[in-house]
């Protein structure tokens, strides 16, 4: 048993935390006043392998592995949480999908373009009136010869306006639960596909979330990814990965409380003494301390997991949950070292409690993981092989050039 | 054409506050060493000079196996390869062993027709190795490089940035220059090249390899020598907020206040 990172892994830690330094930072504050994404960092990013960072070469990406993502994953979100939601749906959710589920021919089509940031992806499971409950997504997709035929509208999709790929979810048997979802990939610019971006939102709001409207949307047969009526699962081994991203940007979001609360404890002085040495701010900074410890943990534990190929929803969904929480709370104290200060958006803190809100919330709240945590425990729930499982990292693999 | 670019891993300029003049002295700062920030131009410049003309570039440094990390950086953002010099003797040594060190670095790999190096470190700066190097190998300097505008016929031709305006020279090659920040901007380095570059082994040159005796280097050989350090003070700012209702309004009581009360314009 170890638990350092290596040099490659160092590296990239310092150039995703210096990017976000110079790139993210600075602009921030107006982006997320604005509600506006920036496209051009998203070209930039896709640029330097952001977008195919744990990919092998041969499908477009960087070769890394999924310590990496979690890496890029926590740093970003160091910078702003919008910037890892694109991560976690454009890398976790959907590319991954494709490179567990999809066919050799369908990762050429799709897998690679996307690894190297030429085309842009999507996830869209939710609907208005399905969230948690996955089973009551009303979207449907009939089957006409080769062709499906689907209908419905998906909401709170991050990237809905700024993606070319969607990864949508549609009953193709409405009266077999959760066992008749399918996946399919659905292109922009296919037949009644309609996107748009939805205002308003807390936190995040540098990034772009929409919905997605599909009406009489023809999707030819080789864009099912899976087999019929495996959605459900594909879904659910997405989230594995998804969750992994979160939990990671929350461990960025936490060390960026705590950077930052330690600096402003240090500099704000009241009743002739700097505040860092009142033991009650003191006591923040210390479960800030212990919180971004135990989160990190967890959370390259699961990155560990999937390096060796090892099944992880379980450990996925308690990183994730402990992680967002944990994140939600330093927040909130940072704000309170900060006083009025921190009530304004003249520092970064108000941000993060705002963003960190999301994370409770979305990729299963906190209720779910609660639930599918006492259920692991009590034995209620058990893990069943996949028929396609993630593959393990393997350095020279990963690394082949065809 | 081959370009050396030297370099230097110097602490991380955010966390040079924290640094104490003992810890300075002492040479152990304690800080997260990272690639001097103006080296990363220096980097930036190499590598391009390789894109416009052909050829390879080399990163080159001297220090102990913690120096490797910023060789690598050179290496992830798209040296062809790395070098490090290092032996015990060397430590301690001031601007003119060093830059004695990376002259025989050069001649050891074959040689250069560029070398490049950055305006100074942000820890030690002085903006005396590169001048060093120059002297060493008998070769002509080029300072305060902004750009350079041509490499052919075996000359260079570099824009100068002068504090009246710029100056366009030329010089033969083999050449060194040391280049300001007013040159390039430096790129990100792809995670596949910090894949590849963190896997890269970097070959070390010691003193017997440079033919170096312990007496031309390292403290003995010292002709600058830190006694005595202080720690400046830290500059106290006074903010004033100029108020306007258009942008146009504030420009002017700018403008005023810079001219009647600053009169620097």
């Amino acid at each position: 048993m170890h638990f350092w990172f290596t040099e490659e892994h160092e590296m990239l830690r310092q150039t995703v935390r210096e990017f976000a330094e110079r790139e993210i930072r600075p602009r921030i504050r107006s982006l997320d006043a604005e509600e506006r994404f920036d496209r051009d960092l998203l070209g930039r990013m896709g640029e330097m392998g952001f977008l195919g960072v744990c990919l092998p070469v041969r499908y477009g990406g960087a070769g890394m592995d999924y310590i990496s993502l979690g890496i890029v994953s926590e740093m970003l979100e160091w910078g702003d949480t919008a910037f890892r939601e694109t991560i976690s749906v454009h890398v976790a959710l959907n590319s991954l999908a494709i490179f567990q589920w999809g066919t050799e021919e369908q990762k050429r089509r799709w897998l690679v373009p996307q690894a190297r940031g030429e085309k842009i992806a999507a996830f869209a499971l939710t609907e208005p009136n399905a969230g948690s409950d996955v089973a009551a997504m009303r979207t449907r997709a009939v089957r006409q010869g080769d062709v499906y035929i689907l209908n419905g509208e998906k909401m709170w999709i991050t990237l809905a306006d700024v993606a070319d790929h969607f990864l949508i979810f549609a009953k193709t048997d409405p009266n077999a639960g959760h066992r008749g979802i399918t996946a399919f990939i659905v292109e922009r610019g296919m037949p009644g596909v309609k996107t748009g971006t939805i205002h308003g939102k807390m936190g995040a709001r540098a990034s772009n979330t929409g919905w997605i409207v599909l009406e009489d949307t023809p999707v030819p047969l080789e864009h099912r990814l899976g087999e019929e009526g495996e959605g459900f699962k594909i879904a659910m081994s997405a989230l594995d990965n998804g969750r992994y991203t979160v939990a990671a940007g929350a461990c960025g979001v936490i060390r960026a409380c705590l950077e930052e609360s330690i600096t402003y404890a240090k500099q704000r002085v009241a009743f002739g003494r700097p505040i860092a040495e009142f033991q009650l701010v003191q006591q923040m900074i210390a479960h800030m301390q212990q919180r971004l410890e135990i989160a990190t943990l967890l959370t390259y534990r699961v990155g560990w997991m999937k390096n060796q190929g090892m099944r992880n929803t379980r450990e996925t969904s308690l990183a994730k949950w402990y992680a967002t929480e944990a994140a939600l709370a330093s927040a909130n104290d940072a704000i309170q070292i900060h006083g009025a200060y921190g009530y304004v958006n003249e520092y970064n803190v108000e941000r993060y409690l705002r963003n960190a809100k999301g994370a409770v919330i979305y990729e299963g709240t906190s209720q779910i993981h609660t639930l599918l945590q006492a259920q692991y425990a009590l034995g209620y729930r058990q893990d069943k092989p996949l028929r396609c499982e993630l593959p393990p990292y393997d350095p020279e693999e990963w690394a082949r050039e065809a | 054409m081959k370009y050396v670019v030297c370099l230097k891993q110097t602490p991380d300029t955010t966390e040079l506050p924290k640094i104490t003049p003992e810890q300075a002295l002492a040479g152990n700062e304690g800080a997260t060493l990272v690639l001097n920030p103006w080296d990363e131009y220096a980097v930036e410049e190499g590598i391009r000079l390789k894109e416009r003309f052909g050829g390879e570039t080399v990163a080159l440094s001297m220090g102990p196996e913690s120096v490797d990390q910023a060789l690598r950086s050179a290496l992830a953002m798209g040296c062809d390869r790395a070098v490090r010099l290092w032996d015990p003797s060397f430590a301690d040594s001031d601007y003119w062993s060093t830059a004695l060190i990376l002259a025989r670095g050069i001649e050891k790999d074959g040689g250069a027709d560029i070398i490049v190096t950055g305006k100074m470190s942000v820890d030690g700066n002085a903006a005396a190795v590169a001048h060093g190097i120059a002297c060493k190998l008998g070769i002509p300097l080029l300072t305060q490089v902004a750009r350079v505008v041509d490499v052919s016929d075996g000359r260079i031709t570099v824009e100068r940035l002068l504090d009246e305006g710029r100056e366009t020279v030329t010089a033969p090659l083999p050449v060194v220059i040391s280049v300001v920040k007013e040159i390039n901007e430096p790129r990100y380095p792809t995670f596949i090249r910090i894949r590849k570059a963190s896997r890269t082994p970097i070959p070390v040159l010691s003193a017997a390899d440079l033919n170096i005796a312990p007496e031309e280097v390292g403290q003995a050989a010292a002709r600058v020598r830190w006694t005595h350090l202080v720690k400046p003070e830290p500059k106290k700012r006074q903010v004033t907020i100029i108020e306007g209702d258009t942008p146009e309004e504030k420009a002017r009581k700018l403008l005023d206040y810079l001219m009647d009360v600053e009169k620097v314009l």
